[in-house]
């Protein structure tokens, strides 16, 4: 049911952990199943330069979550706000239609930490 | 195999390759009816389980004159009871869904609470397909009989994984499958006791007693026949072996991984089952993981479930979607070896450390 690169992201995920001084955390979750994801982010100058997530959840969501790391580790913030979930599901050659909803929240996640990023340098 | 490959005769045929053909079903219900000390005439030949579910519950329920009246199951059976009696509430029949305890029991003072003066049939699943749980059959079965209520039980993951007598446990009606068994797909069989009456939910022309219409499934029905036989004999030999290995296994598992649960009834559970519960991470990541390293597993968790809901018999006993979320049934079968609870011993901890090592819930590495 999994395409081969989800199934290599999520059996070999790329920037998995936690980082201890991250400029900016983002936090979404799905309140129906219970999925959760946070991502890290590293800036400097306007560039993300390092980025880390966690994920509690199924094959998709930790594939996702390690695809959208890898899209968005050295774009600057607005090209990274620009990333899509469609974008990371095709990325990963596809996702299987129930799980585009549920389990692809990584861009949205990514989204949350530019934003919490922006908010704390205000 | 002769009935699939030379005798394709017709058991209601009166020649004498039909003949040999009845003949055969004929002994393959007297092998079923032995197997859980019924009578053969108390044997009805379905296509499975769901289809034993239907005729067993419609059956009873059609074949009263009011069309109405109180059913009671749990919340926790299989779906081919649960989606049956919805069937009957929407044609008028009222149902109620019994909670169960933590282990996924029934509690009788609940049962008792629950009856009627117009409730008729009870079922209830007799051990879990998820959990394992054995529900105490003869206290549900002494409690409606007090109150002249039939008991129907789903018993198709119970059937040769402990000993079942129909007469000792009193039960009304029993749903059994051939492939839970060891036997073929696509056969089933109803016991139901003497002297009850039922209503066909298939019309024809007459076969199993006017009960069940239809060219019965020869090869089927002979293969179910066998499977219970070596099923019964099993109990004492297989079973014991199956049940040490279950045990081995629970105990590792608990003992090697931190923060890791057993769901179901410690002792009352089902001689093959195990199934655990693992915080912090989620069931089909597990799964995944785990076939990678030629476990075939199964979970009740929401991101397996083509509904994308949590099992409703983990969230029954009282698990939230996010512990449902980190379920894990482990089944044996007498195919299994030592060696292999030793993999899986080496395998689930690894997995489980490695998931929640990327998860951003609680515990971080340990075991």
């Amino acid at each position: 049911m999994y395409s081969e690169k989800v199934m290599d992201h999520f059996m070999n995920p790329r920037n998995v952990g936690e980082m201890k001084d991250a400029d900016g955390i983002g936090e979404v979750g799905n309140p129906t199943c219970g999925d959760l994801m946070k991502i890290f982010i590293k800036v400097k100058g306007n560039v993300i330069t390092d980025i880390k997530f966690q994920t509690f959840g199924c094959g998709a969501a930790i594939a996702t979550s390690s695809m959208v790391t890898e899209l968005a580790k050295g774009k600057t913030l607005d090209d990274a706000l620009k990333l899509t979930r469609k974008d990371v599901a095709d990325e990963l050659d596809g996702l299987p239609p129930i799980k585009m909803h549920c389990s692809n929240l990584a861009a949205d996640a990514l989204k949350a930490a530019i934003e919490d990023y922006r908010k704390k340098k205000t | 195999m002769p009935f699939l490959t030379t005798n394709y005769a017709n058991p209601s045929s009166i020649y004498t390759e039909g003949r040999e053909v009845r003949a055969a079903i004929d002994a393959a219900r007297v092998q079923v009816a032995s197997a859980i000390n019924a009578k053969p005439e108390e044997i009805t030949f379905t296509s499975g389980g769901t289809e034993s579910d239907n005729l067993g519950i419609k059956g009873i329920a059609l074949a009263r004159k009011e069309k109405s009246g109180h059913i009671i199951t749990t919340t926790v059976e299989h779906h081919a009871v649960t989606h049956t009696v919805d069937y009957l509430e929407e044609m008028g029949f009222d149902v109620s869904f019994l909670p169960v305890n933590k282990f996924g029991q029934v509690e009788m003072e609940t049962l008792e609470k629950e009856i009627r003066k117009d409730t008729f049939l009870i079922s209830a699943v007799y051990g879990n397909n998820e959990i394992g749980t054995i529900q105490d059959m003869k206290d549900i079965v002494r409690i409606a009989h007090k109150h002249d209520v039939l008991v129907h039980t789903d018993a198709v993951q119970a059937v040769a994984k402990i000993p079942i007598d129909v007469k000792d446990l009193g039960v009304d009606l029993l749903s059994l499958s051939g492939h839970k068994i060891y036997g073929p797909k696509g056969i089933g069989a109803l016991y139901a006791r003497k002297g009850l009456k039922l209503a066909p939910v298939q019309h024809g022309g007459g076969h199993e007693r006017n009960l069940r219409s239809g060219t019965e499934n020869v090869a089927g029905a002979i293969g179910l026949g066998k499977a219970m036989e070596i099923g019964k004999a099993g109990l004492g030999t297989d079973i014991p072996r199956v049940r040490a290995m279950r045990d081995k296994l629970i105990k590792g598992m608990l003992a090697e991984v931190e923060e890791s649960y057993l769901n179901g009834h410690p002792e009352k559970r089902l001689p093959h089952n195990a199934h655990f519960r693992f915080s912090y991470i989620e069931g089909e990541a597990l799964l995944l993981n785990l076939d990678m390293m030629g476990i075939i597993a199964s979970t009740g968790s929401a991101c397996s479930s083509k509904s994308l809901k949590a099992s409703h018999v983990l969230l029954a006993i009282g698990l939230t979607p996010e512990q449902a979320h980190g379920s894990l049934r482990l089944t044996l079968g007498k195919g299994n070896t030592d060696e292999d609870i030793d993999t899986a011993l080496e395998a689930v901890p690894k997995v489980v450390k490695k998931l929640r090592a990327m998860s951003p819930l609680g515990h971080k590495g340990g075991k």
